[in-house]
C-alpha cells in the first residue's frame, strides 16, 4: 500500500497530459450502434433462455418430486392396506373359541369362529397352526390338562372335518396354568375355557381366500 | 413290640389317673397331653440333653414326637422335675415321679463322638427297654445333620408305638413351575429344577429319583431326574403332545402316566429307569381321560381319575386295566367331580378330592366298607398325598388366602401348616427312603 500511494499520482499526471496532446475537431461518423444493441440484445435473450430454461427445470423437478411424492404415497397406501388385509386374516385365525365348564363340545358360537378360518386354511395350504387348549382354575390341575388337551382336539377335528389336513394343525393343552383372564369369577372362568390358535409357519404373506 | 401294647393300657391307666391330677394341680407345670385324642397315646419324656447343641437336639425330637400324633409328649416345663427324677438318690432313675408326670416311657440321649447314645426307660417296669447308638454326621443345624436327628425320632417312635416315625421324610411340591422338596417339618425348602413349568412330582421308592412332567410349546413330557447327580432323562416312549401325571410303581421297576393323543388319554405304563416300549394299562373308548394314577402298595392295582361316566370319577383297576369299578359314587347330573385319589400305604384307604358346594375338599375312602371321610372344610383344599405312616396327609389349602401346604393326621383331625412361602401345588409326600437326597 505505501509503495502503490507513491507510484498512482505518477500515472495519474502522464494520462492528463495525453488526453490534453489527442483533443481536436472529430469527423461525422455513424457510429456503430447497431453492434453495440446487438450484443446486449443478444446476452439479454441468452439470459431470458437462461431463466426460462431454469424455471422449466425447476418445474420439471417439482413435477418429478409431486410424482414420487404421489407414488410413494400410494406404496404406502398399497402397503397400508395389504397390511391391514393380513391383519385382518391373522386375527381371524387368531380368534379363540371358547367352551362350556367341563366341557370340550365345540358350541355353535364356536363353530361359526372356526368357519371362518377355514377359507383362510383352504387358500394358504402352506400354513400351520398351533391350537392350545385352556381351562378355568376350577376342577383338578392334573385333570384339567387331558380337558384343555381335549378341547384342543376337539376345534382341530371340526376343522380336518372341513377338509384342512390334519397333519397342519398341531395341538397342546396349558390346562389352567396360562389363565387369559385373572380372578375368580364367572366372566374370568368364561374368557379362559378357551382354545387358542397361533400360526406356526407360513403365516408371512397370508392370502385372502377372495383372490 | 409287645412293650407297645402293654404301654398303650398303661397309658390309658396314666392319662385316667393324670388328667384330674394335671386339671386340680397346675402349679407344678405338668401338663399332660389331652390335646386330642387323648387316652391310648403313651406319655413321652424327653430329658434334656448335655453338651453343645444338646438343646437343638431335643427340641428336634420333642417336635418330631409331638408331629408324629401318637405320642403324648409330656412338656419342656416337666423336665426340671423329671431332671431331677433321673437325677434320683444315688444316680438311680426315679421312675416313680416319671410316672406321676404321667410318663410311659422317658427318651435320654446323651452325645457321644460319633452321634447319640439313646436309651429309651420304661417307666412302668422301671428298666431300659431300648438302647442304641446313631450315628450324626458333623455339621450342626446342616441339612444332613437334621436328617439324621429326625431318625433318631423315628426310630424313637418306632419304639414307643411299633409304627416308625415320618420326620426323616420329605414333600415334593411344585410353586411357579419349579419343583420343590422341604423336610416334613417344614425346613429345608429349596427349590430341585430350574424348569419353570414342571408338574404332578413323583417318588421312585428308592427316594433318589423322582418323575415329573414338564411342559413346553411342543407339548409335555415325563422327566426322571436322579437327585444325587442331578442328571434328567426325558422318557421318549410315547410321543405326542400329552404325558402327565406320572408315578412310580411301589417295586419301582415301572412308571405309569397318562398320555394324550387327540382327545383321549390313558395310562401307559414304561420302564421305570431306561427306555423301552410303552404298554397300554387303561383303553379309552372316543373322548376320554385317564389321568392321576396311584399304585396299591402291592403294584397289583391302580387307582386314577376317569371321566367315561361323562364326567370325572375315582375309579380302580387291575395293573392291567380289567376290573375296572368305580370307587366314588355320584348322582346323576352332578356337575362336580372327584379326583386325584393317592392310595394308603398300608392299602386300606384311598384319599381324594371331592368337590363340595364348588370347593374341592380332602377326603378318604375306606377300600373295605366304603365309608367316605372329608377332612377339610375351610377354602378349598386339593391334592392329597399320603405320608409312609399311612395316617398324615400332605394337601393344599387356600384357607389364608393363598394356597399352602397343611399335614393333617387323619385321626385325630389335627393340621400343621407345613409351607410359608404361597402359591404351591400338587404335593408328595416321599417314601421312608426319601432322604436320598
Amino acid at each position: 500500500m505505501i509503495r502503490y500511494s507513491r507510484v498512482a499520482p505518477v500515472l495519474l499526471l502522464a494520462g492528463m497530459v495525453t488526453v490534453g496532446a489527442c483533443r481536436r475537431p472529430e469527423p461525422e461518423v455513424v457510429p456503430p450502434a447497431p453492434a453495440i444493441d446487438t450484443a446486449a440484445e443478444r446476452r439479454a435473450r441468452e439470459a431470458a433462455a437462461a431463466a426460462a430454461e431454469a424455471e422449466r427445470r425447476r418445474l420439471e423437478a417439482e413435477a418429478a418430486e409431486r410424482a414420487r411424492l404421489e407414488a410413494e404415497r400410494r406404496r404406502a397406501d398399497s402397503v397400508a392396506a395389504e397390511n391391514r388385509r393380513m391383519e385382518s386374516l391373522r386375527t381371524t385365525m387368531a380368534s379363540a373359541v371358547y367352551f362350556d365348564f367341563d366341557r370340550s363340545e365345540l358350541t355353535s358360537q364356536a363353530r361359526a369362529t372356526l368357519d371362518q378360518k377355514v377359507p383362510i386354511l383352504r387358500a394358504n395350504t402352506n400354513l400351520r397352526i398351533r391350537v392350545a387348549g385352556h381351562t378355568d382354575e376350577r376342577g383338578s390341575d392334573e385333570y384339567n390338562m387331558a380337558l384343555g388337551q381335549r378341547r384342543a382336539a376337539s376345534a382341530r377335528r371340526y376343522l380336518v372335518s372341513q377338509g384342512i389336513a390334519e397333519g397342519r394343525i398341531d395341538i397342546v393343552s396349558y390346562g389352567e396354568d396360562r389363565p387369559a383372564a385373572m380372578g375368580s369369577d364367572e366372566s374370568a372362568w368364561a374368557q379362559n375355557r378357551r382354545a387358542e390358535f397361533e400360526i406356526v409357519s407360513g403365516g408371512d404373506r397370508l392370502v385372502s381366500p377372495s383372490q | 413290640m409287645q412293650t407297645l401294647y402293654r404301654w398303650a393300657a398303661a397309658a390309658l391307666l396314666a392319662a385316667a389317673a393324670a388328667a384330674p391330677a394335671a386339671a386340680q394341680d397346675t402349679t407344678r407345670g405338668v401338663r399332660i397331653g389331652l390335646t386330642y385324642g387323648a387316652g391310648t397315646r403313651p406319655g413321652v419324656i424327653v430329658l434334656p440333653v448335655a453338651g453343645p447343641g444338646g438343646d437343638s437336639i431335643a427340641a428336634i425330637l420333642r417336635r418330631d414326637l409331638d408331629y408324629g400324633d401318637r405320642v403324648t409328649l409330656i412338656g419342656e416345663e416337666a423336665t426340671g422335675a423329671a431332671e431331677s427324677a433321673r437325677a434320683g438318690a444315688g444316680g438311680r432313675v426315679n421312675y416313680p415321679l416319671f410316672g406321676r408326670l404321667g410318663a410311659v416311657a422317658v427318651v435320654q440321649v446323651a452325645q457321644t463322638a460319633t452321634g447319640a447314645q439313646v436309651t429309651l426307660h420304661d417307666v412302668g417296669l422301671e428298666r431300659v427297654a431300648e438302647q442304641q447308638s446313631f450315628p450324626i454326621p458333623a455339621g450342626f443345624g446342616s441339612p444332613q445333620w437334621r436328617m439324621a436327628v429326625h431318625g433318631v425320632a423315628d426310630e424313637m417312635e418306632r419304639w414307643i408305638t411299633g409304627v416308625r416315625g415320618i420326620a426323616q421324610t420329605r414333600v415334593l411340591f411344585v410353586r411357579a413351575g419349579r419343583v420343590y422338596v422341604i423336610d416334613s417339618d417344614g425346613a429345608n425348602e429349596r427349590p430341585l429344577t430350574d424348569e419353570e413349568s414342571a408338574s404332578s412330582p413323583a417318588w421312585h421308592p428308592d427316594g433318589r429319583h423322582i418323575a415329573y412332567s414338564s411342559q413346553s410349546d411342543a407339548g409335555t413330557r415325563i422327566h426322571v431326574r436322579d437327585l444325587a447327580t442331578g442328571q434328567v432323562r426325558a422318557v421318549t416312549a410315547t410321543p405326542g403332545p400329552l404325558n402327565i401325571t406320572p408315578i412310580f410303581s411301589p417295586d419301582g421297576r415301572s412308571l405309569v402316566y397318562a398320555h394324550g393323543r387327540d382327545d383321549e388319554a390313558n395310562l401307559v405304563l414304561v420302564p421305570a429307569l431306561g427306555q423301552g416300549a410303552a404298554r397300554r394299562v387303561t383303553v379309552s373308548r372316543g373322548a376320554q381321560a385317564n389321568v392321576s394314577p396311584s399304585f396299591s402298595p402291592d403294584g397289583r392295582r391302580i387307582a386314577y381319575t376317569s371321566d367315561r361316566s361323562g364326567h370325572p370319577e375315582v375309579y380302580i383297576s387291575d395293573i392291567d386295566g380289567t376290573n375296572a369299578e368305580l370307587l366314588t359314587p355320584f348322582a346323576f347330573g352332578d356337575q362336580y367331580y372327584r379326583s386325584n385319589p393317592d392310595w394308603s400305604p398300608d392299602g386300606r384307604a384311598i384319599a381324594f378330592m371331592s368337590q363340595i358346594d364348588g370347593r374341592f375338599q380332602v377326603m378318604t375312602i375306606n377300600l373295605r366298607t366304603r365309608a367316605i371321610r372329608q377332612h377339610s372344610s375351610e377354602g378349598i383344599n386339593e391334592d392329597p398325598s399320603w405320608a409312609p405312616d399311612g395316617r398324615h396327609l400332605v394337601f393344599t389349602s387356600n384357607r389364608t388366602g393363598v394356597k399352602q401346604l397343611y399335614v393333617l393326621d387323619v385321626e385325630s383331625g389335627r393340621v400343621r401348616q407345613l409351607t410359608r412361602a404361597g402359591g404351591v401345588r400338587l404335593p408328595a409326600w416321599s417314601p421312608y427312603s426319601g432322604t436320598a437326597q
